[in-house]
């Protein structure tokens, strides 16, 4: 025998090791609405197979709760028995030896505080509070509930325009969802359990890049009935189509020279081609919609006067107040905002950054777009600063690596202490300090301490602080819109409690968001304004979805989205991404698990119809 | 030094200690159950679990050292209720029948569970659906076992033999033999350590006191036991008694009183066997170069099972000189049953060994020279005699003393020490110095065998003869380093002494348990103390040997002497010998 032998995976452990990869895969497309209990039962149980057997706690202790938790979903179970679960899993998280035993009681314990009620609902009435709400899944994590499957089919057998048309029944924004959606729809998808989820977004660029002009559906007779929108961004425009197509009389105020909201003065171009924007928008107006820009609500005009004039008032102002990070010497010159950056060249006024140092400070999405236009405006050198490391940066990471490669410099762990400035009051540089990461807040992310070296100063002409964006209640508080941690209060149904005509959704509601929310919550507006005028008008379209192919089960490559050379595409403002090709399209869409029909939606929640 | 609380006590220990430990340095117990100190610091049980102030978890004080300034609870309502629900846990796998269990009265775990006073529902029984095998001197019993690994542990560190080993993952995984066999199939030597370090009853000896009890009912058979040398120093701890009162000729009397026909002592064939391996060293020493050399004594069948299984090629140099337990079942059945004329096919001889392998020695197919049958028919252990003892409401402390029966019942001081490490190294010297130079040394001349080394060295001089280069061992891990040793080169020695147990037979397999305390120490110096008040001091002076060369053996190595005294180890096999 050697002394050492040279490590080698055997052909069980590497069955074992793609088994694991299944496991990881599943789990991501685990649909929602399940019974958390039975999930946590049924994770218990694989955490439990991998005890290596050693301590009391781990090897017998997650046996007992499985068999406890197995009583619960049994209906065999008392109220005793929970007490027992979780004294036993509070004792196995005290005194487990190691993580495998001791996480995987934590996951007990936190379902018992997360989910105690489904635990009650078994014990108690011998039934599960859970459901499919959506069959497929999606269509269930599209905050517009738009029919993925049927555009997949549609884009599948050539029928662009037939795709554009079903978005456009639950998203009047199909255009730039193409082009910017954070697609929450990929997250779950099935095909996850094969290979990997369907590259929805491409394909719905491929639909809108190759529907030519789509028309207008034709608008219902008109009700009488006026309603006004404030805020031309993605959420209002969403609100005023379909309230268009209802019938209803819209008109838009716009604080800004043109609409689009953040979609033009947040997304640059390179990421969302102005003239698209503009083709959508007019689209979206040529249903007869008024809007009236350059107008500022709570300034120009007031809220009580909408309420006054219009039937029901649509608050979608979005959030564009730029915060500071309240270090000094941010009132330096040559210190801007990202909103204001970004806004000057949403209107098309290109700053000039040709040779200079420009540091950006933050780590989110918009830090990116900050980053990459600054880039484009030929800075010398872009240098991105942010207190925690590139995984903790909220951008998504085809943003982060976006810009890297096109030469900009993540500066990470480091918090910025004060900006330095000539004797002109012109910024010099950023000073930072330099930190360590630690441990993680009560969300599971770490948090950045101060390290103990010494601050490091970063050479800067142009400092842009990109660390998120507030909500403008100057007018709106006034007129009595509730406000709660800068945002403002309405319900599910968007409506603002003790207002009775007034609703609100989009950023100003949740904060800042993506763009399919700001569009879901126009939509879901106006649904409920519709009903709050006294009417139940179906949006719906006349579009067949092709019958499902039986061809697609073997694993199969995913067909991604491609980009420009970094070095061409940083050199200017157009569109970066390539999209599918034909081939690449039509490959794709036939991937699609088509859980419409397969599965569960096939007995129901396949297909919303209308709503 | 390192100061911390506990319990309110300032505590001031060494750097390096563990928390555990500082704590009963102090005389505060924390409760453990799968800590072997030094040999199980692996903190599986989770009942030795303490709070220290400002760790967000329990704390395994076992195998944490302590740290200065710290502040540790030992029975905070955290701690109590962690090792409450640990020992349900383990009860959950626990056949909890303990009237069924040889382990009842002595188990760590029962003791603990009424200590924490676990009333009211336990959790869902879990108990497995294995069959027990019961076919080995060594047995598992599957539902009692509690995973603290002890087995494990002293199998591999102690003794180097591995058999034990943990199998399987996951809720499944479960304490078996290792590489996928039975113990049966496996080379375990049967040492027994396992059992007497197993803190529960999931390792025990094969119970064959039935067997014993339907012989002593039988009226045809003529029931004869033999009590070997190390039982003496302990088969009366169950009943807290001072040694010095416990006599083994108390035990007569309690042996009698149960109504054995004949009470015989082992020590008496301890003196055949110097007579026997003495002559046997005497002649191989004095014609070194037909021999290889060391000779290794034979009378341990742990480690006879140990050479055979690890060391084949060594096997030529063991002793050919039976056990005194077989040697005593071969004159029993031979030479007693002649001279009380009775067949020998109706005697049954029961054996008191300290030891579990003598189980599967007395089973030997080898062992059945003197009339066919087993040369012993049953081994029991020193813990099955207790609970026979107990099982007949005998009580020792009332009892007066017996004599041995005679004639198998006499004996001398160097019988009796063939119950310590070292003792039958010391007997055989004494007496091959006899034997070479016609008069006896000093008894105490070979000390430096003696004592609790695992493994020790001495050279003596025996005018006539030279210098003899002699080794004792004890333990199976001592064992196999000196054969690794002898097997380099790097050591040359005349005469081995081998013992499978450390500290020899006082710390046998077979002996009664005391969770956590080695007992073999003070049980070997028992034996010591009686070989040094004893008159005869010398195994050839002991005249009921003596008779019997002159009634029918006629000498040391003589024809019947070999047939009925001596053994070929070749002619058995281990389970994978080829």
């Amino acid at each position: 025998m050697s002394r050492l032998d040279i490590k080698t995976t055997s052909r069980a452990q590497t069955v074992v090791d793609n088994l694991y990869r299944d496991v990881e895969r599943r789990i991501a497309a685990s649909p929602p609405g399940l019974c958390p209990v039975d999930m946590s039962l049924s994770f218990l149980q694989l955490c439990h197979a991998q005890t290596c057997g050693k301590c009391v706690p781990c090897r017998i202790g997650l046996g007992q709760l499985t068999k406890l938790i197995s009583k619960v979903l049994d209906g065999t179970a008392t109220m005793e028995t929970i007490d027992i679960i979780e004294k036993t899993a509070r004792s196995i998280v005290n005194t487990a030896d190691c993580a495998i035993g001791r996480d995987a009681a934590r996951l007990v314990v936190d379902g018992l505080e997360g989910f105690r009620d489904d635990y009650e609902e078994h014990v108690l009435h011998h039934r599960c509070l859970a459901g499919l709400q959506n069959a497929v899944p999606c269509v269930a994590l599209c905050p517009a509930g738009v029919d993925i499957p049927g555009y997949m089919a549609l884009v599948g057998e050539g029928r662009n325009a037939d795709a554009v048309r079903l978005i456009r029944k639950d998203n009047p924004f199909p255009t730039a969802c193409a082009y910017i959606c954070e697609h929450p729809c990929e997250a779950r998808c099935r095909r996850n359990m094969i290979d990997d989820a369907i590259n929805i977004r491409g394909l719905k660029r491929y639909a809108v890049d190759h529907a030519g002009d789509v028309p207008q559906p034709a608008c219902a007779e008109s009700t009488g009935k006026t309603v006004a929108i404030v805020g031309g961004g993605p959420s209002g425009l969403s609100c005023a189509y379909y309230l268009a197509l209802m019938g209803h009389k819209v008109t838009i105020y716009e604080e800004r020279k043109k609409l689009g909201g953040m979609l033009r003065y947040g997304i640059p171009n390179y990421r969302f081609p102005r003239e698209k924007l503009d083709a959508e928008i007019e689209s979206i107006l040529s249903l007869g919609i008024e809007a009236h820009t350059d107008v500022t609500v709570g300034k120009d005009i007031w809220v009580e006067k909408l309420q006054q004039e219009y039937d029901c008032v649509y608050i979608a102002i979005g959030a564009h107040q730029d915060k500071k990070v309240g270090i000094p010497g941010e009132d330096s010159r040559n210190v801007m905002s990202a909103v204001s950056l970004l806004r000057a060249i949403g209107d098309n006024h290109m700053p000039n950054f040709k040779g200079k140092n420009v540091v950006v400070i933050g780590g989110g999405n918009v830090a990116m777009d900050v980053t990459r236009s600054s880039i484009r405006l030929g800075a010398k050198k872009v240098t991105c600063v942010y207190r925690r490391r590139i995984e903790d940066m909220t951008a998504l990471p085809d943003e982060i690596t976006g810009a890297m490669a096109e030469g900009a410099e993540m500066m990470t762990l480091a918090a910025p202490v004060r900006i330095e400035s000539d004797e002109n009051g012109v910024a010099t540089a950023l000073w930072v300090q330099p930190q360590i990461i630690g441990e993680a807040d009560k969300s599971g992310r770490p948090r950045p301490n101060k390290a103990d070296s010494e601050e490091v100063r970063v050479p800067a002409d142009i400092i842009v602080v990109a660390i998120g964006q507030g909500i403008e209640i100057q007018g709106f508080e006034q007129a009595g819109v509730p406000i709660k941690r800068g945002t403002f209060v309405a319900g599910l149904s968007g409506q603002v409690s003790d207002m009775d005509n007034v609703f609100a959704g989009g950023d100003c509601v949740t904060g800042p968001a993506t763009a399919i929310r700001a569009i879901a919550a126009g939509k879901v507006a106006a649904a409920n304004i519709d009903e709050h005028l006294g009417f139940q008008h179906e949006i719906n379209v006349d579009v067949d979805i092709p019958t499902p192919k039986l061809n697609n089960r073997p694993p199969h490559g995913r067909i991604n989205t491609t980009e420009r050379e970094a070095g061409e595409r940083k050199c200017d403002f157009d569109d970066i991404e390539c999209g599918l090709t034909e081939e690449g399209a039509c490959t794709e869409a036939s991937r699609c698990l088509r859980c419409d029909h397969f599965g569960y939606g096939v007995f129901r929640g396949g297909r919303v119809e209308k709503w | 030094m390192v100061t911390l609380t506990i319990d309110k006590k300032t505590v001031r220990v060494p750097e390096g200690t563990t928390i555990l430990e500082a704590a009963r340095s102090v005389k505060l117990d924390i409760p453990t159950l799968c800590y072997l100190k030094e040999l199980n610091e692996i903190g599986a049980c989770r009942i030795c679990m303490v709070e220290v102030e400002g760790q967000e978890r329990l704390v395994p004080s076992c195998n944490n050292v302590v740290a200065e300034d710290m502040v540790v609870h030992t029975n905070s309502p955290r701690v109590r209720e962690a090792r409450r629900v640990n020992l349900r846990l383990l009860l959950s796998q626990h056949d909890i029948r303990c009237t069924q269990c040889t382990r009842s009265g002595n188990c760590k775990l029962q003791e603990l569970c009424n200590d924490y006073n676990l009333l009211g529902d336990h959790y869902i029984e879990d108990l497995r659906n294995t069959p027990d095998d019961f076919s080995n001197p060594v047995v598992r019993v599957e539902n009692r076992c509690i995973k603290c690994m002890r087995c494990v542990q002293v199998c591999e560190k102690v003794q180097s033999m591995g058999i034990w080993d943990l199998m399987g993952t996951g809720s499944r995984t479960n304490v078996g033999v290792a590489k996928t066999r039975t113990l049966g199939e496996s080379d375990c030597t049967f040492c027994g350590q396992c059992i007497t370090h197993c803190p529960v009853g999931g390792l025990q000896e094969r119970d064959d006191t039935g067997k014993v009890f339907d012989a002593l009912a039988n009226p045809k058979k003529i029931t004869v036991v033999q009590v070997a040398p190390a039982v003496r120093s302990a088969w009366a701890e169950h009943y807290h008694l001072d040694p010095k009162f416990a006599t083994a000729q108390r035990m007569v009397t309690a042996l009698k009183q149960m109504g054995f026909d004949y009470v015989f002592d082992t020590n008496f064939t301890a003196d055949l066997t110097i007579m026997e391996e003495g002559s046997e060293f005497i002649q191989r020493f004095t014609h070194r170069g037909k021999y290889k050399w060391p000779m290794f004594t034979s009378c341990c069948p742990g480690w006879v099972r140990f050479i055979k299984g690890q060391f084949p090629a060594y096997v030529e140099q063991l002793s050919t000189a039976k056990s005194p337990q077989a040697m005593f079942g071969a004159v029993a059945k031979s030479y007693f049953a002649k001279k009380i004329g009775v067949d020998p096919h109706d005697i049954f001889v029961v054996s008191i060994m300290p030891c579990t392998a003598k189980k599967a020695e007395a089973a030997l197919p080898t062992l059945n020279d003197a009339c066919g049958d087993p040369d012993v028919d049953v081994v029991l252990t020193t813990r099955e005699i207790v609970r026979m003892f107990r099982g007949e409401q005998i009580n020792p402390a009332t009892m007066d003393e017996t004599p041995f029966d005679s004639p198998l019942g006499s004996s001398t001081g160097a019988a009796v020490i063939f119950g310590a490490t070292g003792g039958v190294m010391d007997a055989a010297l004494r007496s091959a110095y006899y034997l070479v130079t016609g008069s006896n040394p000093d008894p105490d001349a070979f000390t430096a065998v003696r004592g609790m080394d695992g493994w020790k060295e001495a050279v003596f001089s025996i005018p006539g003869a030279g210098d003899v280069r002699v080794a004792v061992v004890s333990g199976l891990g001592n064992t196999r380093k000196l054969m690794n040793a002898l097997d380099e080169g790097t050591v040359d020695y005349d005469f081995v002494e081998v013992m499978a147990c450390p500290g020899g037979c006082a710390g046998g397999g077979g002996q009664p348990i005391h969770d956590g305390v080695e007992m073999a120490e003070s049980r070997g110096d028992v034996l010591w103390n009686l070989d040094k008040n004893e008159k005869l001091r010398f195994s050839h002076e002991n005249s009921d040997v003596l008779a019997l060369y002159h009634e029918y053996l006629k000498e040391p190595l003589s024809e019947r002497s070999h047939h009925l005294l001596h053994t070929d180890h070749f002619a058995w096999k281990m389970p994978n010998e080829k």
